[in-house]
């Protein structure tokens, strides 16, 4: 489809990952929803509030190293890494090296699944393939460093088991998520002049 | 290269991610703080087919740090919940997330984000029977 008819299709807008996000007042919205759950919680039972906030403070203490480091990352991916480098290396045609590459980063990237959307959906802007996106995220179900927990509990054999399914699926699952959402990310209308490729996917 | 150029757009989707992230966190404590690890067990009836599903769907709808789902998990097992069941369990747990589902969509579009999650279900029940007849095979059952 051409640019301009596909600038002027509402579902791609509408389905896309990306530009029609800009200034989007979902994340204050979302946040405003919990809040008010919270509010309703505490009604009924303070106590449950009040450790569900300590809850939030632990893990948010855990949570701080890993966006820092998301953050870092979106910065110099915007600074230093251009689209065509991205579609290149983990674009439609980057064969079996952007699959293992997509593998391999899934399995690096530590923290919750969640902290790595926005930096998708900026890749998925910049030409990143949708089925090595769904990849990476299922890849992350390999969890190097708690491996040796993992083996505690269940056995060596058990995780050599689960780890090579894990690796095996996360393929299946990027081909079956590819089959469903297209190669790439759809795009809406340009927003300004100049792209703003970190926003445009949050 | 425009430094100024990238911070300012790195500042600006922070702006954006930071409520999302604060929110789900809120919501995932409340879910550790309501639920208690015993609570798990309730769901489960013994039943060989409805067990990993149910596995499946607890493991959605909990979130945490995966040696939580481990421990849980090897608690599980050890009150007679079947490997499949527990599998798919700690599978769902680190791959599914029903709470940052409404996030996932906004971000990397619904149909993206609902494929995923769907598809990620089902690949999990897959896994839990394939990791638990390949062990059987192989002998090495827990």
């Amino acid at each position: 489809m051409p640019p301009e008819e596909r600038n002027k299709n509402p579902k791609s807008q509408k389905n896309g990952a990306g530009k029609q996000q800009n200034n989007s007042r979902f994340p204050l919205l979302f946040l405003g929803a919990v809040l008010l759950i919270y509010a309703v919680v505490a009604v009924f039972d303070a106590d449950a509030a009040v450790r569900s906030l300590q809850a939030f403070g632990g893990l948010l203490r855990q949570i701080i190293p890993v966006l820092v480091l998301v953050f870092i990352l979106m910065f110099l991916i915007d600074l230093f890494i251009r689209p065509q480098a991205i579609a290149r290396h983990l674009g439609t045609e980057s064969g079996v090296k952007g699959w293992l590459l997509a593998i391999a980063a899934g399995i690096i990237a530590t923290g919750p699944i969640y902290v790595w959307f926005s930096m998708l959906a900026d890749f998925r802007e910049k030409g990143m393939r949708t089925a090595l996106a769904g990849v990476f995220l299922y890849a992350r179900s390999v969890k190097l460093p708690f491996i040796p927990v993992m083996i505690y509990y269940f056995g060596g054999l058990y995780t050599t088991v689960l780890t090579a399914y894990l690796i095996l699926f996360s393929v299946i699952m990027g081909l079956l998520i590819e089959a469903v959402d297209g190669p790439e990310a759809p795009q809406g209308p340009p927003a300004a002049p100049e792209p703003n490729l970190l926003t445009e996917g949050v | 290269m425009d430094i100024r150029a990238s911070a300012g757009k790195t500042y600006r989707s922070m702006l954006q991610v930071l409520p999302q992230i604060a929110g789900i966190l809120l919501l995932v404590s409340l879910l550790l703080t309501i639920i208690p690890p015993e609570a798990y067990a309730v769901v489960f009836s013994g039943n060989p087919v409805a067990d990993p599903v149910a596995g499946a769907l607890v493991g959605s709808i909990a979130a945490g740090n995966p040696v939580t789902s481990y421990v849980i998990a090897g608690e599980l097992l050890s009150t007679g919940i079947s490997l499949t069941a527990v599998t798919a369990f700690i599978v769902t747990w680190v791959t599914i997330g029903i709470i940052q589902l409404p996030v996932e969509m906004e971000v990397l579009g619904r149909r993206f984000a609902i494929a995923r999650n769907v598809f990620g279900f089902v690949c999990a029940i897959i896994i839990a029977v394939l990791t638990d007849a390949t062990l059987t095979v192989l002998g090495g059952g827990i």
